[in-house]
């Protein structure tokens, strides 16, 4: 009876040895692209459905200055993507000593934590939040995270919106001081298929997140009730973005296609045929 | 009944010897927006939104509940045929929010439903009113009981003057509800305050003119910060402007910038004031100031059309809700609502 009870502890404690410790200060590694500083109508690469378009596309710079949206976090559809340092830490019973959560937070969020204590999901008519409700378990030395209950929110911070209907699943894939964070985003309203996105990040030790205090202020002297935003086919910068980097405006729309290398082939090609 | 954490479905079978009922007349208010067509026993949902305040969902319109020491403060009654089913959960509630914790001999009978406060006229937010008011019972003055015998039967209702009015009919005339429905309190100015605390805290009403209906209130519990908006604010749907009962497409935004003149958030555009919606999840100020932020787009699209001389045809035609449509469904009802509020003569 003793061994039996001392193989079930062991198996119990045996995946404890296995799990990948995430925690620490990590920063930001952008090499592959700048996601924090988008054009306006810089979209591609977005799967948008045809309402996220039109949605993108009328959307003005100036609607951040409203009262409501200047003290506002970034939330989990974009936050990983920014350029923020990001601070992991887990919370451990005292007792049992497995991790019940694990938190993340960055520059400009608010504490996102990813249960891990087998608590159930909130009502459909709980709040929703910028972080979400997110459970989290171990795939091997990968963490899964789920998110629900999402406020509506933006995939890109130059307009594109995510609903609050959208879901998210992310992995934290750790190798050494090497942290890839993939986000898979799934938006029944925004669009038209599941958008993957990887970011990376390198353990920094010394790195200390600094306070990020906010105030709402009179940015913009404007009538009571004015929500700044671009009459449907009038926005006058869309293509300013194409322009910039000679790329055909219609493949800064986006759209699933843009998110497919035979996109950029398909230009390619055009414009070969174009020089002959 | 499913459990969410501390949330609670009550399940249909609470009543389900009143189901009939239900079945027995289509499930859509005479007054509001068309109901769910499905004539089924419907699925209360309770839902905690902050300390003794608590969402009952399922019934037609959301029920806010204020369940405490003092008994129960209600805003809005859900649809008639539904009441049994609320009333039921209402009580379920109050037994174990009085027996929670408490040895056996101090069990007492929960107390009752002492208001009901109506945001708006519809049938799925006033339906209810008659058979949980009679299940209720108010206070009365020290000075007035004993000389009115029937001062305490009943649960007080509460609304803006423009309920009752429209609930009612001329002396001599048939009313479109029933007289014990109606509204036993109401008020004509810009507010109306409870003039006690109730469970602790102050309740505030307050008359938002001409945004979903000509007589809709805003209800805030003072010391709770929970706001409960009627259908001047959903999560399901466009607004619906009852422009025959006194809505209107400005009134509604006013009344939207209104509550987020009203809210403040905890932190970073989250939390704080907690918002329920007339129909929907439990919301905060972001929430609030993105539907703002729709219907007001919408309104300058639709007017920048009006002005060009387009047609309503034409402008159904342009579309100016496509962006949200995925998201609360066809946007005609609210489009063609908005523009003959847009063109009415004296518009407000």
């Amino acid at each position: 009876m003793k061994m039996t009870g001392f193989w079930l502890l062991l198996a119990l404690t045996a995946p404890a040895f296995a799990q990948m410790d995430f925690s620490g200060e990590w920063a930001p590694v952008q090499d592959e692209d700048d996601t924090g500083n988008p054009h306006i109508g810089e979209f591609i690469g977005i799967p948008m459905s045809e309402a996220g378009r039109l949605r993108s596309e009328a959307w003005s710079s100036s609607y951040m200055t409203l009262p409501e949206w200047q003290c506002r976090p970034h939330g989990a559809m974009y936050i990983s993507r920014g350029p923020s340092q990001v601070r992991i830490w887990k919370e451990v019973d005292p007792v049992s000593r497995q991790i019940t959560a694990w938190h993340a937070e960055w520059l400009r969020s608010i504490d996102n934590p990813y249960y891990m204590d087998g608590r159930p999901e909130p009502s459909e008519l709980a709040v929703h939040t910028w972080g979400g409700f997110s459970t989290a378990t171990y795939e091997g030395e990968m963490l899964k995270i789920t998110t629900n209950h999402l406020k509506e929110d933006y995939y890109r911070r130059n307009g594109v919106p995510s609903s609050d209907r959208a879901t998210l699943t992310q992995y934290w894939i750790r190798r050494g001081d090497y942290l890839t964070w993939v986000t898979i985003a799934y938006d029944p309203v925004y669009l038209t298929e599941p958008m993957i996105r990887s970011s990376e990040y390198r353990l920094a030790l010394n790195q200390q997140i600094p306070p990020y205090p906010c105030t709402v202020v009179s940015e913009v002297d404007r009538p009571r009730g004015v929500v700044p935003s671009e009459m449907p086919g009038a926005n006058p910068y869309l293509g300013e973005f194409g322009e910039k980097y000679n790329i055909p405006i219609e493949a800064t729309k986006g759209g699933a296609a843009s998110m497919y290398p035979e996109l950029a082939r398909q230009i390619v090609k055009e414009r070969n045929a174009a020089k002959k | 009944m499913r459990t969410h954490n501390r949330n609670w479905i009550l399940a249909a079978g609470l009543g389900m010897a009143v189901a009939g009922s239900a079945l027995a007349q289509p499930n859509r208010g005479p007054q509001g927006p068309p109901a769910n067509p499905v004539a089924a026993a419907p699925q209360i949902e309770i839902v905690p939104v902050r300390g003794h305040i608590y969402l009952l969902a399922g019934a037609g319109g959301n029920i806010t509940l204020s369940v405490g020491p003092d008994g129960v403060l209600m805003v809005d009654s859900g649809l008639a045929q539904n009441a049994d089913q609320v009333l039921a959960a209402i009580n379920q509630l109050s037994q174990r929010l009085a027996t929670e914790g408490q040895p056996v001999k101090s069990y007492a009978p929960p107390k009752p439903i002492r208001y009901i406060l109506n945001t708006h006229v519809h049938a799925d937010h006033t339906g209810g009113n008659e058979k949980l008011g009679k299940a209720g019972k108010t206070f009365t003055g020290g000075n007035v009981t004993g000389e009115i015998a029937d001062a305490g039967e009943g649960a007080a209702i509460v609304a803006h003057e423009n309920v009752l009015n429209r609930m009612s009919a001329p002396t001599g005339t048939q009313s479109p509800t029933p007289a014990g429905s109606w509204p036993t309190e109401t008020y004509y100015k810009d507010y109306y305050k409870l003039s006690h605390f109730f469970n602790g805290e102050g309740v505030r009403l307050t008359h938002m003119p001409a945004a979903h209906t000509d007589g809709d209130s805003l209800v805030y519990f003072r010391g709770s910060d929970v706001l409960a908006t009627g259908d001047i604010f959903v999560t399901t749907s466009y607004p619906f402007l009852d422009i025959e009962r006194g809505g209107s497409l400005q009134g509604e935004i006013d009344a939207l910038n209104y509550i987020l003149d009203l809210v403040i958030p905890e932190f970073r555009t989250e939390g704080g004031t907690l918002i329920v919606p007339g129909h929907g999840r439990i919301c905060d100020t972001a929430d609030v100031a993105y539907y703002r932020d729709m219907v007001t787009i919408v309104r300058d699209r639709i007017q920048n059309s009006i002005k060009k001389g387009l047609t309503l045809d034409q402008i159904k035609a342009s579309k100016p809700t496509a962006d949200w449509d995925p998201r609360y469904g066809s946007g005609d009802r609210f489009v063609e609502a908005a523009y003959r509020s847009l063109t009415a003569k004296n518009k407000k």
